[in-house]
């Protein structure tokens, strides 16, 4: 436990180090389309995300920097996912950052350095680890949202997220402090085995755990912590937006698997009660106030609030009755429906991307009118897109809902299935919503005729993102399959 | 690969290339495409019902593969005589919905008739899967297409339409996923729908499980009071859309009262059959009365329909051989008769772009062809001995009047008013002078008009006359079913 056993993190070695060289080399690039960069920091991503691939094949855990960090499946799973979420995102993002002047060499700087910071909180095995890791992806993204300094929104927007996450942070670290004060250890199955001897004082436990949550609460960007994700999601460029909703998602639900379940899982009884709470708020306001959205990016914030919401019903079914029987059944399917959530937002963003990147923003939904006259397969990529999200079959979107309530159901309990019972009510309420932007796709004449400009490499990359949404709704299992053995390994050990 | 499996994914692929390469331009080989691939469909069902064992109540034509393991889910496909008849039915309706639709509509051709092909795929999966959640997901994904075709071919409020009706079904079957989990759950991780029939369930769980099922299945149906869809949803839907509507979608909710509520939760069933009869008597008579005052002849036939499906769960729920038999013939001879009245009503509004009754009169001095069709289709509407609409309703009243007289005679109003608010329509519509300048300029039909009517009437006429080849494919299977439901499952 105690020796340094460096091999556990040279993938973030090598990421921390391209960083650096892609930041230098960039200096020299002349390009305005900088593809040097570009492709540097894509096979800097592409190399690490393999290397996590490779390692989760291996299956081992294994335990490094003194036991600062952990390298299990289920770190290296999310740690790949993240990668290729982070390719998606600045795949997509590129001609639109390109054509506003925005694509500095920072940008994939900073992008590299956000999943520096997801991939130290995946393979986070202490508190401090956990934090350092959340304040790096936090703080690049703080950057990245500033990133059009001329622009008021998007100003207002960085400034909302930077103060409202610093306070969120904060909570985080008190929250954490509280823990370490009551069980005398930052290491997670430290804290894990003081709080199973039953010694510790409860009060202080609880306390700190509230803190915790709330801090998660924040970062996940649920009700009633939820007030700064519409702002930042319509602010920020939606290029910043994708790289903010897709893999930094990921993080989050890693960061509750290893505070949580690995550190706390002792004090699930009352951190699954508030997250119920937090669900139950988040689906009821993140449906409603959707349908009340004009604005495309931030329908799709609500949305997401609405869908986190989802993911902590999973998360809270996991200890029923001070059993844990359950839990690798729970947290696997909250897991599949984090990773189902991020490949269908990426491609709604990609999408938005896509539209904008010949000259106008196409961020309201009323822009989208009559888009299937325009570009009959645009259009039908987007449906694709928005049946998985209100989680209608044969797409991915239904077998995340479906995990999440199996997984509730098969607790057994009354109060559960009634939990289903209101997910399931309100997840007809956010049908709605997605339908309307079928709606205005399908049914609603066309405000411009000309058909839209057909970009070469982004469009089929859009493509294969609908496709896999398809797929994956027709072929679920080997998805299911993967996040169930990861959790199941990570909680054996 | 099956033939099940083929009946249901060579629409679906065949649409699915029709959606990603037809244009507008290529109108005419999109049509020719779309009419080969739901001829090939249909010819495909036809061995189901040649080589169908009427002896057996068992699954035929099965086929079981694993799907997703994580759950244990499974492919799994089969017929019984319960089901096979719907899945000709459908692949058959869908051969003339593409003739229906081959030159009114000109907008879109492609995503016309690829929607109407992936939607009959999806619909022979919902009659032949034999897993829950196959069942679910094939119940669930027909949503999309119909939504669609609503929403872009339909008339003015074809938005509200579109809207009203997905939500309103996506809620039934919400609940119903939930009753699915659960049944999952409960009999030790299995979603196969014949585990699910022997297993024995508490009567509390037995009800809510069977309202959560009764919520999908009866907004379906459409049940009265949650029939308020239909109407809308008829009234704005391209002709086509509504012929699949009335002819097989709301056939979906009906079977699953046979598939699922009653094998599965035969005490809650018998318990609340007094509930579904009395849902089901006023849709019978409200419903008719309503469809009295009825200005438009969309809304008039969609009416009709949920009275006639009123027949049919109240046929289910007097828990006899004649009753059960007589809703499922009812369901098929509706198919036709429904069907055929909505392209009648297609026909006309193609020529005269009104569906109000107001607008025509005397059509029979300047279509005769179409009239004796359009008579025809009525009477059968009415149920008059010798068409198909006699046989199921007069099977229900009998199997009723076993049950109880006095259900049984009010039932029989319906008769009275199914003929009053048709006889009146056709009277209005048909006869009489020439109503106005419209009428008087009407074309006979054309030939492809007369072909899609020929076929249906001799359909109509066929089933009327000698019922006996639907009724003996599903006798040992209604058998079956009523031996299971009699048998408690409360242990």
């Amino acid at each position: 436990m105690n020796d340094m056993n460096w091999i556990v993190i040279y993938p973030e070695i090598l990421l921390l180090a391209m960083a650096c060289l892609i930041t230098l080399v960039d200096l020299w690039v002349r390009d305005p389309q900088r593809r040097p960069t570009l492709w540097l920091t894509q096979a800097t991503l592409a190399a690490v995300g393999l290397w996590h691939l490779s390692y989760f094949d291996g299956g081992a855990t294994a335990y490094g920097m003194q036991a600062m960090v952990v390298a299990d499946p289920l770190g290296h799973l999310l740690a790949f996912f993240a990668a290729v979420a982070m390719m998606v995102s600045i795949a997509y993002a590129q001609p639109y950052l390109a054509s506003r002047d925005m694509l500095k060499g920072e940008y994939f700087t900073l992008s590299l350095f956000v999943y520096l910071g997801i991939s130290v909180m995946v393979s986070a095995n202490n508190f401090l680890v956990v934090y350092l890791g959340l304040e790096l992806m936090s703080l690049s993204l703080y950057a990245l949202t500033a990133m059009r300094r001329d622009h008021a929104v998007a100003t207002e927007a960085a400034m909302k997220y930077f103060v409202l996450g610093a306070l969120a942070s904060g909570f985080l670290l008190y929250g954490l402090s509280m823990m370490y004060g009551a069980t005398g250890s930052l290491e997670l199955g430290e804290v894990f085995k003081a709080i199973a001897t039953g010694r510790i004082n409860r009060e202080v436990l609880t306390f700190g755990v509230v803190f915790v949550v709330a801090g998660l609460a924040f970062k996940l960007g649920v009700v009633p912590f939820h007030m700064w994700v519409p702002d930042v999601y319509q602010g920020a460029p939606t290029a910043i937006t994708l790289l903010i909703g897709g893999a930094p998602k990921l993080a989050a639900f890693a960061m509750a698997i290893r505070l949580l379940v690995d550190g706390m899982s002792g004090l699930a009884v009352d951190w699954q009660q508030m997250f119920i709470v937090l669900a139950v708020a988040s689906l009821v306001v993140g449906n409603f106030a959707a349908i009340a959205q004009t604005n495309l990016k931030r329908m799709l914030a609500y949305s997401t609030i609405a869908q986190m919401g989802f993911v902590l019903l999973g998360l809270s079914a996991g200890v029923v009755g001070g059993n844990t029987f359950s839990a690798g059944n729970a947290y696997s399917s909250a897991m599949f429906y984090v990773v189902a959530y991020v490949l269908t937002t990426l491609g709604t963003f990609g999408l938005i991307l896509y539209l904008s990147s010949q000259g106008f923003e196409s961020e309201e939904i009323a822009d989208l009118a009559g888009l299937a006259q325009r570009s009959p397969w645009v259009a039908g990529v987007m449906t694709v897109f928005m049946f998985s999200l209100a989680g209608v079959p044969p797409l991915v979107g239904f077998y995340a809902k479906l995990a999440v309530l199996q997984a509730l159901v098969s607790t057994n309990q009354a109060g559960y299935l009634w939990l289903a019972v209101v997910a399931v009510l309100m997840s007809l309420v956010g049908a709605y919503y997605y339908l309307r932007i079928v709606k205005v796709m399908y049914f609603d004449e066309p405000a411009r005729s000309e058909s839209l400009l057909r970009g070469r490499g982004v469009g089929a990359l859009l493509a294969i993102n609908g496709a896999a949404v398809l797929v994956f709704g027709l072929l679920p299992g080997g998805l299911m399959n993967l996040c169930r053995d990861a959790i199941v390994k990570a909680l054996a050990s | 690969m099956g033939l099940l499996s083929v009946a249901i994914w060579l629409p679906i692929v065949a649409g699915a290339v029709l959606l990603a390469l037809g244009r507008d331009e290529q109108a005419g080989v999109v049509r020719w495409i779309a009419l080969v691939a739901a001829l090939a469909a249909f010819l495909v069902t036809v061995p189901l019902i040649t080589g169908f064992d009427t002896a057996t109540a068992a699954m035929q034509f099965q086929e079981d593969l694993s799907w997703i393991s994580r759950f244990n889910v499974r492919y799994r496909l089969g017929v019984d005589g319960l089901s096979v008849w719907f899945v000709l039915l459908t692949a058959f309706i869908t051969v003339i919905v593409v003739i229906a639709g081959w030159e009114v509509i000109t907008r879109r051709v492609n995503q016309y008739m690829g929607a109407f092909l992936i939607l009959s795929g999806l619909m022979v999966g919902v009659f032949s899967a034999l897993d829950g959640l196959l069942f679910y997901v094939f119940f669930e994904a027909t949503l999309i297409p119909m939504y669609i075709i609503i929403g872009v071919w339909g008339g003015p409020k074809r938005v509200y339409a579109a809207f009203k009706f997905f939500l309103y079904t996506l809620l039934g079957s919400l609940l119903m996923l939930v009753a699915l989990i659960y049944l999952y759950i409960k009999s030790g991780g299995s979603f196969d729908i014949l585990t699910w029939h022997k297993l024995p369930i508490p009567l509390h769980a037995q009800v809510l499980l069977f309202f959560a099922f009764f919520a999908a299945f009866s907004v379906k149906v459409p049940m009265w009071p949650v029939h308020t869809w239909l109407p809308d949803a008829h009234v704005e839907a391209p002709t086509g859309g509504s012929v699949v509507l009335a002819a097989i979608m709301l056939k979906l909710g009906a079977y699953g009262f046979l598939r699922f509520s009653m094998p599965i939760t035969p005490d809650a069933s018998r318990e609340w059959a007094a509930f579904v009869i009395a849902l089901s008597l006023i849709a019978v008579i409200y419903i008719g009365l309503v469809a009295l005052v009825q200005q438009d002849m969309k809304k008039l036939v969609a009416y009709s329909s949920i009275a006639h499906m009123g027949f049919v769960t109240l046929g289910f729920f007097v828990f006899n051989d004649l009753g059960v038999s007589g809703g499922i013939v009812q369901m098929i001879s509706h198919g036709f008769v429904s069907g055929a009245m909505f392209l009648c009503i297609g026909v006309l509004y193609d020529r005269v772009h009104s569906r109000q009754i107001a607008d025509y009169g005397g059509v029979v001095n300047t279509m005769p062809k179409f009239t004796t069709f359009a008579v025809l289709f009525a009477m059968a509407n009415c149920g008059l001995p010798g068409t198909a609409g006699f046989v199921g309703e007069w099977m229900v009243i009998l199997g009723t009047v076993k049950a109880n007289f006095w259900l049984a005679a009010l039932a029989a109003t319906a008769l009275i008013f199914g003929a009053a608010y048709t006889l009146w329509m056709v009277k209005r519509v048909y006869f009489g002078a020439v109503g106005n300048r419209h009428v008087g300029e009407l074309a006979d039909i054309n030939s492809r008009e007369f072909l899609m009517l020929a076929v249906l009437a001799l359909a109509v006429l066929w089933m009327g006359v000698y019922p006996k080849p639907f009724t003996d494919v599903m006798q040992v299977s209604v058998s079956e079913l009523l031996k299971h439901v009699a048998v408690s499952k409360i242990n």
